[in-house]
């Protein structure tokens, strides 16, 4: 082995080492877990067959099962709609409803229910009018999970749409094929890959929610809450390792029908076909018109209800505006929870972009290392299927041992920051895969035969040309961090109490006002956040158009 | 001994060949061009030689040092390929001076100077401050090729640099990469599928086919004097005639069409006739249904008066004719 060589071999071998130790072995200790008692020996099966004997138990399965298939038909389904609005219509005012329907990503998911709770909860807006529709439950655990998927769904299908060829349709229209033909023979055909992708990521996600359920479940139980339950209510770890386990289902289907390697090809789709003319027709127009008027009122009036909680003194009696609700009692983790949300997002998003870019980095440009290369790529696509609150509890399995050399890290900020990087890893290694496979491959022959070493063409050269992929991962690093709770319910320490932790905590000591204005907040960060984002990489755009 | 000299080298890529005992010595100062086409093996030969890729087993000596393992930043060459692999997020200045940074040991004005003195001689001088996409394709190519030999290597390695220009830029370049190749004399290994680009520009033509050289010479020898049957199809076009124990190649423009009072060798109808400028081509088919081709310049045609069905004499002199065991691609009867 070459000099130049050993040094890429290391570094494979390094971040290989991470994942084994941030990824491989938590989950080995849930599944021991799962299979032992509670003294540690060997049980086989028995702790299934005790959770699937007892009902009280086995109903949050179905129940979960339940949630998340009518989750998934809505929102698959307004998210078809929606793309379909914004792709193949001439409704107007498009990009402002392609933001809007990005709303529910820059909120934690149990802010959904909070607001879900102002506006149909026995004190909200729409309950006094006289419309109780019965909030906690199964219609608000739902209702939370259609409003945080839809925005999935319709990007995943909004991406398809745009890039889809258009010749096929101008082919088609030239020899004279129906309508109801068309959408038969070449819409459903070019979406039904997106279909099938976007159902498998809804439905994943509503399964393994924990925010929403938590704040509006009430008597209704699922799994995540049971999984919560389990751990730090009954101490009872070897059921809660059964329940953590049982949360990997939709991943492991997803595996069986090889939906997870699919949906990461989704990304390196050809933008090289035709657009698409859209063609004159106003009803249709009007129609689209009011559908994504509808949604986008919907999460207008979501924010508005925590709005009106937020900045009132004692709603619904006491309407007088005020600012107090923003000085954020100690008890629930005060303004400091905020600030620790933003601190741990930093570093998130600082430490993720550049594990993410190195690892992706070795994944794709050493030379040679097949076989370790091909792990490497089969981890990065792993955490997609990983839900937050199974890295959660197999954190606490494996970290919270004294006999384990990295117990130092438990109880740290450290380890929510480990947890964040690997939850929401796969996402940005696409990008930044993407971005990587652009480069010409023979930037590291030019650089080798002028003896420049390999660090000075990666800062010099393959850095700078990834900048907006850069910028995207941290900026999506930092948006999931600040709204994450799943993994961190079970990881966080009263010392270090994020914001999402304590708006949980607000809702349950009956500060709903506190635990609207700290929504407000973390929506207000990241907001700016994109914000941001989104001129850099304007600027950017247009600096390398101009020179 | 020569300057560098690849003994024997076998490469295989998974259960594919892409070098079977390749051998190939360049002299100092020399233009090679290996010739060859698309997926015989040239780039991966090309590979070898600058340590960017390994040998299963063989040996490469560069200046008379065994430089098999000898990893690529100790070989001391310039490259070229035929992407370019510019940087795009820098000039052409900043191209040029990337590597110099990295080897020469100067103080800042002076690497620029050095810079600015291998841009004159690329003629980009004009250019220096300009990204690579805002350069045209002949301008991308000289930049890259200022790049390589700013670190003054003590060989250049090519790799289809031509081939991503449209036609007249491409026989332009043609002729400065060979004027600078001579006033630098820096050894070069071009490869290329272009068989003009390499008869016009190299000393030697190493022709490859499914990863074995098959012939070595001069371009006066591979085209007068193919030594394989391949090597005869290849390049040029080959008239191959089936005759009693192997089969005789000539090219049409060695074929003489003779008056029918004169030794002919060959009688034919005439099938077609094809102008082409300068020369005019006479599609001919023997008694036995046998194609074959003549060429010559359209002025003696003119004079002949020759049209489709007229039957024609045709002379094939010894000394022109190759004799091969089997023909290549098509086989005339
Ligand atoms: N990195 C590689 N991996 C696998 N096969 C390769 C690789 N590089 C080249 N090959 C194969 O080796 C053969 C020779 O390739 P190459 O040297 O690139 O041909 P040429 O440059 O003459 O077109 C081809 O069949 C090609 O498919
Ligand atoms: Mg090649």
């Amino acid at each position: 082995m070459r000099g130049k060589s050993k040094g890429q071999f290391l570094l494979l071998c390094l971040m290989l080492a991470a994942f084994v130790i941030i990824m491989v072995l938590p989950l080995f200790a849930l599944f021991a877990r799962a299979f032992q008692d509670n003294t540690g020996q060997f049980v086989g099966m028995a702790n299934y067959r005790a959770y699937f004997a007892n009902p009280a138990l086995s109903r949050a399965l179905w129940n979960t099962i339940n949630v998340s298939l009518v989750t998934t038909v809505f929102s698959v389904t307004l998210g078809f709609l929606y793309a379909y609005a914004l792709t193949r219509t001439n409704i107007r005012f498009k990009r402002f409803f392609r933001y809007m329907a990005l709303i529910p990503i820059f909120i934690p998911t149990i802010v959904h229910a909070v607001g879900l709770i102002s506006l149909f909860g026995r004190q909200g807006l729409i309950t006094q009018m006289g419309f109780d529709i019965e909030i906690f439950g199964f219609i608000g655990i739902t209702l939370s999970h259609i409003i945080f998927t839809f925005p999935q769904a319709f990007l995943m299908f909004f991406v398809t749409l745009e890039y889809a060829d258009g010749r096929l349709y101008e082919a088609a229209e030239s020899m004279g094929v129906k309508p109801l033909t068309k959408l038969f023979k070449i819409t459903l055909p070019e979406i039904k890959f997106t279909l099938i992708n976007a159902a498998f990521v809804c439905f994943t996600l509503a399964f393994t929610d924990f925010g929403a359920p938590v704040v509006i479940g009430g008597g209704y139980n699922v799994l995540a809450t049971d999984l919560f339950v389990q751990i730090t209510g009954l101490f009872n770890f070897n059921m809660g390792a059964v329940v953590g386990t049982l949360l990997l289902i939709p991943a492991i289907l997803a595996f069986i029908v090889n939906r997870v390697t699919n949906i990461a090809n989704m990304g390196a789709m050809s933008a090289k076909s035709t657009k698409l003319k859209v063609k004159k027709s106003l009803a249709r127009d009007i129609f689209f018109f009011a559908f994504c008027s509808l949604i986008v009122l919907f999460f207008l009036t979501l924010i508005g209800a925590l709005a009106v909680r937020a900045f009132t003194t004692f709603f619904p009696f006491n309407m007088t505006p005020t600012l107090g609700n923003f000085q954020f009692s100690p008890v629930t983790g005060g303004v400091g929870s905020f600030f620790n949300s933003v601190r741990m997002s930093l570093i998130t998003a600082t430490v993720g972009t550049a594990f993410v870019f190195v690892y992706a980095y070795v994944a794709e440009k050493t030379d040679g290392f097949e076989f370790l290369r091909k792990i490497a790529k089969l981890f990065s696509v792993l955490p997609l299927a990983l839900p937050g609150m199974v890295i959660g509890v197999s954190y606490i399995f494996f970290f919270n041992n004294p006999n384990n050399p990295f117990n130092f890290a438990f109880g740290t900020v450290g380890i929510l920051v480990m947890a964040n990087i690997l939850s929401f890893f796969s996402v940005p290694y696409l990008t930044i895969m993407g971005a990587l496979k652009k480069l010409d491959r023979e930037f590291e022959s030019v650089s080798d035969s002028m003896s420049a070493p390999r660090w000075k063409l990666f800062t010099m050269v393959t850095v700078p040309l990834s900048l907006p992929a850069i910028l995207e991962t941290f900026m999506y690093y930092f948006v999931s961090s600040m709204v994450t709770i799943s993994a961190i319910v079970f990881l966080y320490t009263p010392r270090f109490r994020v914001a999402s932790i304590a708006i949980s905590h607000m809702h349950a000591e009956g500060v709903f006002a506190q635990a609207a204005a700290m929504s407000l907040l973390i929506l207000l960060v990241n907001v700016v956040v994109r914000l941001i984002y989104e001129i850099t990489i304007h600027l950017i755009k247009k600096r390398r158009k101009q020179a | 001994m020569s300057f560098l000299e690849v003994k024997n080298v076998v490469k295989r890529f998974d259960n594919q060949s892409a070098l079977n005992n390749v051998s190939i010595n360049v002299e100092k100062g020399e233009l090679v061009c290996i010739l060859g086409p698309s997926g015989c093996g040239k780039t991966t030969l090309l590979r070898t030689i600058a340590g960017l890729e390994t040998t299963d087993s063989g040996k490469i000596f560069i200046d008379g040092k065994d430089a098999t393992f000898l990893p690529p930043a100790k070989r001391n060459f310039g490259i070229v390929f035929q992407s370019y692999a510019l940087f795009p997020n820098m000039t052409v200045m900043g191209n040029v001076l990337f590597g110099l940074k990295q080897k020469v040991r100067a103080s800042k004005a002076e690497l620029r100077r050095r810079a600015e003195e291998v841009l004159e001689m690329v003629d980009l001088t004009d250019h220096s401050d300009k990204y690579p996409r805002q350069l045209s394709g002949g301008q991308q190519q000289r930049t890259a090729l200022a790049r390589a030999i700013a670190l003054s290597p003590s060989f250049l390695l090519l790799d289809e640099p031509l081939s991503a220009l449209d036609a007249k830029v491409r026989t332009k370049l043609r002729g400065e990469i060979r004027e600078i190749q001579k006033q630098l004399g820096v050894t070069t290994v071009m490869v290329t599928h272009d068989q003009e680009e390499a008869l016009t520009m190299a000393d030697k033509v190493i022709v490859m086919n499914n990863s074995v050289v098959e012939q070595v010479g001069t371009p006066k020898e591979i085209y007068g004097n193919p030594a394989t049957n391949f090597v005869a199809g290849f390049i040029g076009s080959m008239n191959f005639l089936k005759v009693d124990g192997g089969i005789k190649a000539i090219r049409p423009e060695r074929i003489k069409l003779v008056g029918r009072f004169d030794t002919f060798d060959l009688k034919a109808n005439v099938s077609a006739v094809e102008f082409k400028g300068p020369l005019t081509r006479v599609y001919a088919r023997t008694k036995n249904a046998a194609e074959v081709s003549i060429e010559l310049p359209s002025q003696s045609f003119d004079n002949m008066n020759i049209r489709a069905g007229a039957q024609v004499f045709l002379r094939l002199p010894e000394e022109h004719i190759s004799r091969y065991t089997e023909a290549w691609g098509e086989i005339a009867v």
